[in-house]
């Protein structure tokens, strides 16, 4: 079934901007009446993701899409990769340079942070070359396809 | 507490007076670490925090929470007070640490969430 589509571009490094597509899709929502604790859910793990990419990859792009079921998140990065998915699934696992950590991150909490939000979350990724992560937030009590 | 009154207490400024529709003020968290605050289930009516970058602005938009109380007397950017205008935060700056920030307000009724 196709919705409403969003697509966002990140840029690494780029903090200042770190947010800003959660923030939009935190109004969109809004406007759709979609449930407070299903926002928080889907903004929280949205902006995590978004932090990750600008801590860690070169640039990256988020599409989202919102339709009566569910809301479908994918961010897909070019950047170094996760070398081991389970061990950066470990709530305490970082790789964070002192720069991620002076903004209030790196604490090794994104990643489970994203999982605990969320209904399904798929993490892909090749080392030297990016990593792309799948989110999807029920809008209905039984997400058919999982 | 009022916002009014957690300002006065605090002896903080109002950067921002932004949207806060409750009564009353009867929850806070302080931290520093935004991964933490993240996390939380439920929603702190205030954030006491000594992190100046634009994440704490971020993390308390979308973490739910209406107040953001910056200690330390910490100097704010025109980027920092103007994402909070946009976002509608409460934005107050105290000169009293997170840790005597907290303390007042616990002493006044303010509660932990967990």
């Amino acid at each position: 079934m196709s919705g409403i589509k969003f697509e966002y571009k990140l840029e690494g490094g780029d903090f200042a901007n770190a947010g800003k597509a959660s923030s939009q899709i935190k109004k969109t929502l809004k406007q759709l009446n979609i449930a407070s604790k299903t926002i928080k859910r889907v903004v929280v793990s949205l902006y995590e993701a978004e932090v990750n990419v600008v801590a860690h990859a070169y640039r990256g792009k988020i599409d989202v899409e919102i339709t009566v079921e569910m809301i479908d998140i994918v961010i897909a990065d070019e950047g170094p990769g996760i070398e081991n998915i389970e061990q950066a699934m470990q709530p305490g696992f970082s790789t964070a340079t002192a720069k991620v950590v002076s903004m209030g991150f790196g604490a090794g909490m994104g990643l489970p942070n994203m999982k605990k939000n969320t209904d399904f979350m798929n993490v892909e990724s090749e080392v030297g070359v990016g990593t792309t992560v799948q989110l999807k937030v029920a809008l209905v009590d039984k997400l058919v396809e999982n | 507490m009022t916002l009014k009154e957690i300002a006065n207490v605090l002896n903080a400024k109002v950067v921002v007076d932004g949207f806060f529709d409750k009564k009353a003020v009867v929850t806070a968290v302080a931290s520093d670490l935004m991964s933490d605050v993240l996390t939380l289930d439920e929603e702190p009516d205030i954030l006491i925090t000594g992190l100046t970058n634009l994440q704490s602005i971020r993390t308390a938009e979308f973490a739910d929470i209406p107040i953001v109380v910056v200690a330390r007397g910490k100097k704010l950017t025109p980027e920092f007070i103007s994402l909070a205008k946009e976002t509608e935060l409460c934005l107050l700056t105290t000169d009293f640490s997170v840790f005597k920030s907290s303390g007042v307000l616990y002493k006044n009724g303010v509660k932990e969430i967990y």
